[in-house]
């Protein structure tokens, strides 16, 4: 089974991904794809109190990810997440994310960051790094969880 | 007599506003005793930053809806960081109600008699028979 959901998501591990995506696609394991949360244990072992003991979680640096990839997509059915479009679109240089779907699920107001949906705001360069994800094969569009509306990367990005 | 203990419930959505609300008119407590903090609309950092600004100083449990999740998250890294704030993961109100008129209980001791508190709020009740038939797969 494939990567059954590529998500880019501040919050990473948290219950929208656990219970909202994770339930439905009956993942059994989750990847977090981050450099400084794999060199932090202690923040590796927070998040794993998020996690129920049927799924698996692994985290990896963003070159592991981008390396593990096709392996991911033969395996088990598993949930990769990082937390900002520039390291989503780190994983899909190479075209490591071709053919998949990259979800946009949560990124959160902050300073300098534009308002899209009410789940996601982007910041300036995000737009450029969203087209270079879709330019290098994969389906860019946003979806908090399962049930609401897919919007497409040419929608999200009309306004801008 | 030891500081009273401030209380923080963090959740999703509204549900935290509700169960303060509820505390307030069942028990009557003090508004600085226990307040509400939604993570709606918030990122990791900004959650952070609420949940901190709204324990102030002094001892504090956060009580948080679920036990995975953001709020929780937020929670058990603020509590990495200050000694006297617990954590109490699945909130109830027979815990609120009990945590408003406990107050001044050591923190440690606090804790163990809120979650004591409540998992046994938790009941079921069926009686024999009821619904047998849906039991019977078509």
């Amino acid at each position: 089974m494939p990567i059954v959901l590529f998500r880019v998501d501040e919050r990473l591990i948290h219950g929208q991904v656990v219970v909202g995506w994770g339930g439905p696609l009956h993942a059994d394991r989750i990847v977090v794809a981050d450099d400084e949360i794999a060199a932090s244990p202690w923040e590796q072992e927070l998040y794993c109190l998020g996690v129920p003991p049927e799924i698996d979680a692994v985290f990896v640096t963003v070159d592991e990810a981008r390396r593990r990839i096709s392996e991911w997509k033969g395996g088990r059915r598993v949930i990769v997440l990082v937390r900002d479009v520039a390291t989503a679109r780190r994983v899909a240089e190479g075209g490591a994310l071709a053919g998949e779907e990259v979800n946009l699920g949560g990124i959160h107001h902050a300073e300098g960051r534009t308002r899209v949906l009410p789940y996601l705001h982007l910041g300036p360069g995000d737009g450029d790094a969203l087209r270079e994800i879709a330019a290098s094969g994969a389906e860019v569009s946003a979806r908090d969880l399962p049930a609401t509306r897919k919007v497409m990367l040419d929608e999200l990005l009309a306004g801008g | 007599m030891n500081e009273p203990v401030r209380g923080l419930v963090v959740s999703h959505a509204s549900l935290a506003e509700g169960l303060v609300q509820s505390v307030r008119q069942i028990a009557g407590a003090d508004a600085g005793a226990l307040v509400a903090v939604s993570n709606e609309g918030c990122g990791p950092e900004a959650l952070q930053r609420n949940v901190l600004q709204a324990l102030g100083d002094g001892p504090g449990i956060v009580f948080t809806d679920l036990p995975s999740g953001s709020c929780a998250f937020a929670a058990r890294k603020l509590s990495l960081e200050r000694e006297d704030t617990a954590v109490v993961c699945g909130v109830n109100l027979p815990m609120l109600l009990d945590f408003v008129f406990h107050r001044e209980l050591p923190l440690p001791e606090l804790v163990d008699r809120l979650v004591s508190k409540g998992k046994s709020s938790i009941t079921g009740q069926c009686r024999e028979g009821a619904h047998a038939d849906r039991a019977v797969s078509g």
